[in-house]
C-alpha cells in the first residue's frame, strides 16, 4: 500500500493502537484531494487529524476503512465547508465499521451532512453540522444521518438548519443520542424504524417538532420500538415547518414537543417541555394509507411517565383550533393521543398527574375533521420496563474524548 | 510485483523476444499488475492497449458494448475486458458474467469526436484474490498516459449537448458507491441480458440463457416503452436502488427483474428524499410523470436533488423522455 503520509507523532502513538498513525491534513490548496486521499489510504487504527482552519470542498468526502478516527481541533476550529459543493448526496459518507468522528464542523452541505450507512459501532462526538443561512427548504435533509447500522453513539453534537431532521437515526439498533443540541431544524431528533434507542440529556429547541419517534411502512427495516426518551429539554419548538412537501416530517405541526408515531415500547419520562404549543407530547397512529401487510400503524405499549410540562397546547396548528381551545379552557392538555389503537394491545399509559386529551379519530387514516375530542382516558403507567441492551454498546464509550 | 516484472523484462531481453513495435516500452507484467497488492501508478503498467491514445486494445483484451449503457454526462465509453489465459467465465446472479481472479474490466471515458476526441479517464476493475478493486486513472493533457487518481478530480469538458461542465472523475470510494454490493466491490455492466448474443457467442463460445434481452439504446424509440424504461432504470439506477446496495434504505428497487409496482416506486412515499421530493408525494404516480419524484430528480442537475447522485452534472434528456413515456403510459389505478 502506498503511504504518502508522514510518520506518527510521538504523542498520538502513545494513545493509539500499535502501528496506528496520525495523519495530519491541513486546509488550503488541494484540500479536497489531500483529505480524500488520506481517507482512502488510512489503515485500521489510524487517525486523520484535521488541522484548524476551513477546508473548502467541492465534492463529497467518503471513508470506507474500518476503525479510523477523523478528528479535528474543535467543532468551530476545523470546518469542512461544502458551500461550493458540486456533487454527491452528502458532505461526508462513512461506510465502514468502528469509525470515530470527533471535534470538527460541517457547513452547508448540499444534501445530508454526515451519512453513515451500514457503518456499525460508530461514534459521533462533538461534531457540528450547520446550514449557516438558518432554516430553509433548500437546505439538506439530515445533519447527522446514521442508517442501517448497529451501534450508534452520538454525544455532544450540534445540528441546525436541516430541512428534515437534525439528528436522524434510521433503520438501526443499539443507539444513544445524548448531550446534543438540535436547533432550528424541521425535526430536532428523529428515531425512525429503529430499535433499542436511548435519547437523553439533549437540548432540542427552535425546531418545528422536537423529538420524533417514528415507524413507517414500506421500508426494508420495519418494526421500530424499544425507545427511551428521558431527561431532555424540549423548548420553544415553534419554527414554521420548512420541509419540502412529500416528506413525512412536512406533516409535523409547528409546536410539537415529543411525538411518537406507531412503534412499540416507547418510554417518555423526566423531560422538561416548554412552549411546544401544538402538543408537548403527542402519540398517534401512522395517518396515511399504506400497503404493507407486515406493518402495524398503531402505537403499542407507549408509557408517558412524569415530565415537567407547561400548560400544553396553547396555539395548536389544527383545523378547528379555536373550538378546541374553548372546549379545553384555553390550552389543550399536554398529552395528545389520536385515540387509535391496536385492539390486541395496550396503546398508551400515562402518569396520573399528567393531563391529556384524545382526538378520538374513528379509524386509521381519518382526518382531523372526523375528530370527536374528549378527555384522555387511559391507564396509568405500569411497572418500570427493562432497558437492558438498549442504547449504544458500552465499548463505544472508550472512544469518547 | 516489482521483482517478477523485472525478471520477465530481463528474460525477454535475453531471449530477444517480447519487444513489439515500440522498442522503447518497458516489458509489461499485466497479470502481476492486476493481481498484485500494489496500486499501479499508471495505466500503461497494465499493458491493456497496443495503442492507448487510439484505444486499440492489446492482444487478449476484448472490446465490448452494452445494449443499454449508463449515461455519464454524454461521455463516449470504450469498454474492454481481459481474462487471463485459461480463465473460465461463468454466469451469475442477474446474468452478470462471473470473471475469474486475474480478470480486469477497463472503461475509458472520452469527450469530443474524431480528431478532437479527448480521453478523460480510464476506470479499471481488477479481480484480485481478495475481491474486486476499482481504480480511476486520469489522462494527461498530451493524451500519452493516464495516472492513478485515488481521490478523483474534476475536469472541465464540453458535453455532446454543448454544455460546459466540471466533469467528475470519481474517487476510489465513490467507485464503490455504485459498485458495492453486500459491502464488496462487484462489476455491474457486463450482464448477459445486456450484451449482444453475437458478442457472447464469440467471447464465451455460447449464448447463456436470458442473454440479450434488454433493448438497445439506439432502438429505444421502437422498443416497448416499459422494456426500454426498465432497462434504462436498471442500468442507471439499480446498482444503488436495490437490496444490499448503497440506496437499500430507500426501499426503492429498480432492478430489471423486480415486478412489484410498489418496490419500483408506484404509490411509494419517499423516505429520506429531503428537498429531492420537489414537493411531490410519490416516487411514481402512474399516468402522471410530472407528479413523480423519480422524474423530478432525474430532471435536476442540482446536488442534493439530482439522481443519480454521482457521475451526473447534466440532465440526460433522452433518458428522461424514456422514463416519462413509460410513466405516462402506466395504467392508473
Amino acid at each position: 500500500m502506498i503511504r504518502t503520509l508522514m510518520a506518527a507523532t510521538a504523542l498520538a502513538t502513545l494513545a493509539s493502537p500499535a502501528f496506528a498513525e496520525t495523519i495530519p491534513v491541513a486546509p488550503g490548496e488541494g484540500a479536497q484531494e489531500r483529505l480524500q486521499e488520506a481517507l482512502i489510504l488510512a489503515e485500521p487504527g489510524d487517525e486523520i487529524f484535521l488541522q484548524a482552519g476551513r477546508f473548502v470542498l467541492t465534492d463529497g468526502l467518503s471513508l470506507d476503512v474500518d476503525g479510523v478516527t477523523l478528528r479535528g481541533a474543535g467543532m468551530h476550529a476545523s470546518v469542512l465547508d461544502f458551500t461550493a459543493q458540486e456533487g454527491s448526496g452528502e458532505g461526508l459518507l462513512v461506510t465502514s465499521d468502528g469509525v470515530t468522528l470527533v471535534d470538527f464542523g460541517v457547513e452547508n452541505p448540499k444534501g445530508d451532512g454526515i451519512k453513515s450507512k451500514g457503518a456499525d459501532d460508530i461514534v459521533y462526538s462533538r461534531v457540528r453540522v450547520t446550514w449557516t443561512n438558518g432554516p430553509a427548504s433548500t437546505n439538506g435533509a439530515y445533519g447527522l444521518y446514521p442508517v442501517e447500522s448497529t451501534g450508534v453513539l452520538i454525544d455532544g453534537c450540534e445540528v441546525s438548519g436541516a430541512s428534515d431532521a437534525g439528528i436522524y437515526v434510521g433503520q438501526s439498533s443499539r443507539i444513544t443520542v445524548r448531550n446534543s443540541l438540535a436547533s432550528y431544524n424541521v425535526a430536532g431528533i428523529e428515531i425512525e424504524n429503529s430499535r433499542k434507542a436511548i435519547v437523553e440529556r439533549n437540548y432540542v429547541t427552535g425546531n418545528t417538532g422536537g423529538i420524533l419517534v417514528f415507524d413507517l411502512p414500506g421500508l426494508p427495516v420495519k418494526n421500530g420500538g424499544e425507545v427511551l426518551v428521558r431527561n431532555n429539554l424540549v423548548a420553544n419548538n415553534t419554527t414554521a415547518n420548512f420541509a419540502p412537501e412529500g416528506n413525512i416530517v412536512a406533516s409535523v405541526r409547528r409546536g410539537t414537543g415529543i411525538m411518537v408515531m406507531a412503534n412499540d415500547t416507547v418510554w417518555v419520562g423526566q423531560n422538561m417541555l416548554y412552549d411546544n404549543p401544538t402538543a408537548p407530547i403527542m402519540v398517534i397512529a401512522y395517518p396515511l394509507a399504506f400497503d404493507d401487510p407486515e406493518y402495524n400503524p398503531y402505537p403499542r405499549e407507549i408509557s408517558v411517565d412524569w415530565n415537567i410540562v407547561d400548560e400544553g397546547g396553547t396555539d395548536p396548528q389544527f383545523e378547528g383550533a379555536e373550538q378546541l381551545l374553548a372546549a379545553f379552557g384555553g390550552a389543550l392538555p399536554p398529552v395528545m393521543w389520536d385515540g387509535l389503537e391496536d385492539p390486541e394491545m395496550t396503546t398508551l399509559m400515562v402518569h396520573p398527574d399528567l393531563a391529556g386529551w384524545s382526538v378520538n379519530l374513528p379509524r386509521q387514516g381519518a382526518g382531523i375533521e372526523a375528530a370527536r375530542p374528549g378527555k384522555l382516558d387511559v391507564g396509568a403507567i405500569g411497572q418500570p420496563i427493562s432497558i437492558e441492551g438498549w442504547g449504544a454498546p458500552e465499548a463505544l464509550e472508550a472512544r469518547l474524548p | 510485483m516489482r521483482t517478477p516484472a523485472l525478471l520477465l523484462a530481463c528474460a525477454a531481453l535475453a531471449l530477444g523476444v517480447g519487444i513489439g513495435a515500440n522498442a522503447t516500452a518497458p516489458a509489461i507484467d499485466r497479470d502481476g499488475a492486476i493481481t498484485g497488492t500494489a496500486l499501479p501508478r499508471t495505466l500503461s503498467e497494465y499493458g491493456f492497449f497496443r495503442d492507448a491514445p487510439a484505444q486499440s486494445p492489446a492482444e487478449g483484451v476484448t472490446p465490448y458494448r452494452l445494449n443499454m449503457p449508463l449515461f455519464s454526462d454524454g461521455a463516449e465509453k470504450l469498454r474492454f475486458v481481459y481474462v487471463p489465459d485459461g480463465g473460465e467465465v461463468g454466469v451469475g446472479d442477474q446474468t452478470l458474467l462471473d470473471f475469474p481472479v486475474g480478470s480486469a474490466l477497463i472503461k475509458t471515458f472520452a469527450f469530443g469526436e474524431g480528431a478532437d476526441r479527448r480521453l478523460i479517464e480510464t476506470r479499471v476493475l481488477l479481480h484480485r484474490a481478495d475481491g474486486w478493486l476499482a481504480l480511476p486513472y486520469v489522462w494527461n493533457e498530451a493524451q500519452t498516459e493516464a495516472t492513478l487518481a485515488l481521490a478523483g478530480t474534476r475536469v472541465p469538458v464540453t458535453t455532446p449537448y454543448g454544455e460546459q461542465i466540471n466533469y467528475r472523475v470519481p474517487n476510489k470510494n465513490q467507485c464503490k458507491e455504485c459498485h458495492g454490493l453486500q459491502g464488496a466491490v462487484t462489476p455491474i455492466g457486463p450482464k448477459a441480458r445486456n450484451l449482444s448474443a453475437e458478442w457472447l457467442q464469440a467471447f464465451l463460445g455460447s449464448v447463456p440463457e436470458g442473454a440479450d434481452t434488454m433493448p438497445r439504446w439506439e432502438d429505444r424509440a421502437s422498443a416497448d416503452a416499459t422494456g426500454a424504461a426498465r432497462a434504462y432504470l436498471d442500468v442507471n439506477c439499480a446498482h444503488c436502488h436495490r437490496p444490499a446496495a448503497t440506496a437499500s434504505n430507500s426501499g426503492l428497487d429498480l432492478r430489471w427483474e423486480t415486478d412489484d409496482p410498489y418496490s419500483i416506486g408506484a404509490a411509494k412515499r419517499p423516505v429520506a428524499a429531503g428537498r429531492g421530493s420537489g414537493g411531490l408525494e410519490f416516487d411514481i404516480v402512474p399516468g402522471d410523470p410530472e407528479a413523480s419524484i423519480l422524474v423530478y430528480r432525474m430532471a435536476s442537475a442540482e446536488p442534493g436533488v439530482a439522481m443519480p447522485e454521482l457521475g451526473k452534472a447534466t440532465v440526460h434528456e433522452e433518458g428522461l423522455a424514456l422514463v416519462e413515456r413509460w410513466i405516462a403510459g402506466m395504467p392508473t389505478p
